[in-house]
């Protein structure tokens, strides 16, 4: 398990490759991201560092969650979020530490997690891909509907899991092995091949992925 | 620090000409022939620049053989090693997709500006073709060479 880097989505561009190939990236603002919190088995049963990103005004902050900066020696952050490390990887961080960008490099894959833009109450055809039925030779008032559910007396009763119309998108959403195309430290910037989950300004989290067929 | 401007205003290239809609260009392009490369040059007038940053295209059209063709080059890519401007055309919108359907006599544009001189780039910052940069090299290494001989160099008179 390796670090997941709380990065800011934003937004998407192309940039050309040396020998001309225009590449889509996405370009997210990565990190830099300050360990709050370490999580040791003997205390708390698992290994993790608590990491934060983005500024937050102090007077913004709940007293609570002020307290909790003020034990880490840490200015308060909008994003605290938990990346599982192994008990050997933990021994490198400390309390107080920066993660940047530099833990990627250039060529590198990830994986991208980020909650996926929300479409609200969408019908069958946006949410499962239904097919649109005709709209001439006498279809009426049905051009995106879903159609039969079921059966009549058997069995009576419409199964569990079928696909109807119903809430889209903003869920958590991963992405899996992404190129990272290149990587900026001055500026702290992170250029993704593609796309990459959510909206712009969206949080997502960057780890090296777990899918790599090399 | 506002990254949106950082990154998707920037335009990395600074070494072309300020041309623009009207003007007749000679475009630079790198082709790739299996394994050789080798620059085709593609004349013809600028008829629309769109989008910008990084993204930004401009259309050069062209009559060739009587048959009217255009081409979108993006401004960014490094396959556009190097623009000149043969000629500034007098024209009163951005778009001259009314060039499509002129012909002939018709087709030309008014020129008022005859001396081009602050529309070109010096050669020194315009990307050097593969070949150019490596008799640039070759040039700047025989002149090293030439001034720690003491003889002279034969290029004197």
């Amino acid at each position: 398990m390796a670090i997941q880097l709380l990065c800011r989505k934003l937004g998407t561009t192309q940039i050309f490759a040396e020998n001309g190939d225009c590449i889509p990236v996405t370009v997210l603002v990565a990190g830099p991201n300050t360990v709050v919190q370490t999580k040791t088995v003997d205390k708390d049963g698992y290994t993790a560092l608590q990491l934060s990103f983005g500024e937050r005004k102090p007077s913004r902050t709940a007293r609570p969650l002020a307290g909790h900066f003020r034990k880490a020696n840490v200015a308060p952050s909008y994003h605290l979020r938990e990346s599982r490390i192994t008990p050997e990887e933990a021994q490198a961080h400390a309390v107080g530490q920066q993660i940047t960008v530099d833990i990627f490099e250039k060529g590198q894959r990830v994986d991208v997690i980020g909650t996926s833009k929300g479409r609200g109450t969408a019908g069958v055809v946006k949410r499962h891909g239904f097919a649109v039925k005709r709209k001439t030779h006498g279809t009426h008032e049905a051009f995106r509907h879903g159609g039969a559910i079921g059966a009549g007396s058997y069995p009576g009763r419409v199964f569990k899991g079928m696909s109807m119309a119903g809430r889209l998108g903003n869920r958590r959403v991963t992405s899996l092995n992404l190129e990272v195309v290149e990587v900026d430290p001055e500026r702290s910037l992170l250029f993704i091949r593609g796309a990459v989950p959510g909206h712009r300004n969206g949080v997502v989290c960057v780890r090296p992925t777990v899918r790599s067929r090399a | 620090m506002n990254h949106m401007d950082a990154v998707f205003r920037e335009a990395p290239r600074r070494d072309l000409p300020p041309f623009r809609s009207g003007d007749t260009v000679r475009v630079h392009v790198r082709i790739r022939e299996g394994d050789k490369e080798r620059i085709q040059v593609f004349e013809g007038v600028v008829i629309s620049r769109r989008g910008g940053g990084r993204s930004a295209t401009f259309t050069v059209r062209k009559v060739s053989y009587g048959v009217g063709v255009e081409r979108v080059f993006p401004v960014e890519s490094p396959t556009v090693t190097r623009i000149e401007i043969k000629q500034r055309g007098h024209v009163r919108r951005a778009r001259l997709y009314y060039l499509r359907e002129l012909k002939g006599k018709k087709a030309r544009l008014r020129t008022k500006i005859r001396d081009l001189s602050a529309l070109i780039v010096p050669d020194e910052a315009a990307p050097g073709t593969a070949d150019e940069a490596v008799a640039l090299e070759e040039a700047r290494a025989a002149a090293e060479a030439a001034t720690d001989a003491p003889a002279e160099s034969p290029e004197k008179p």
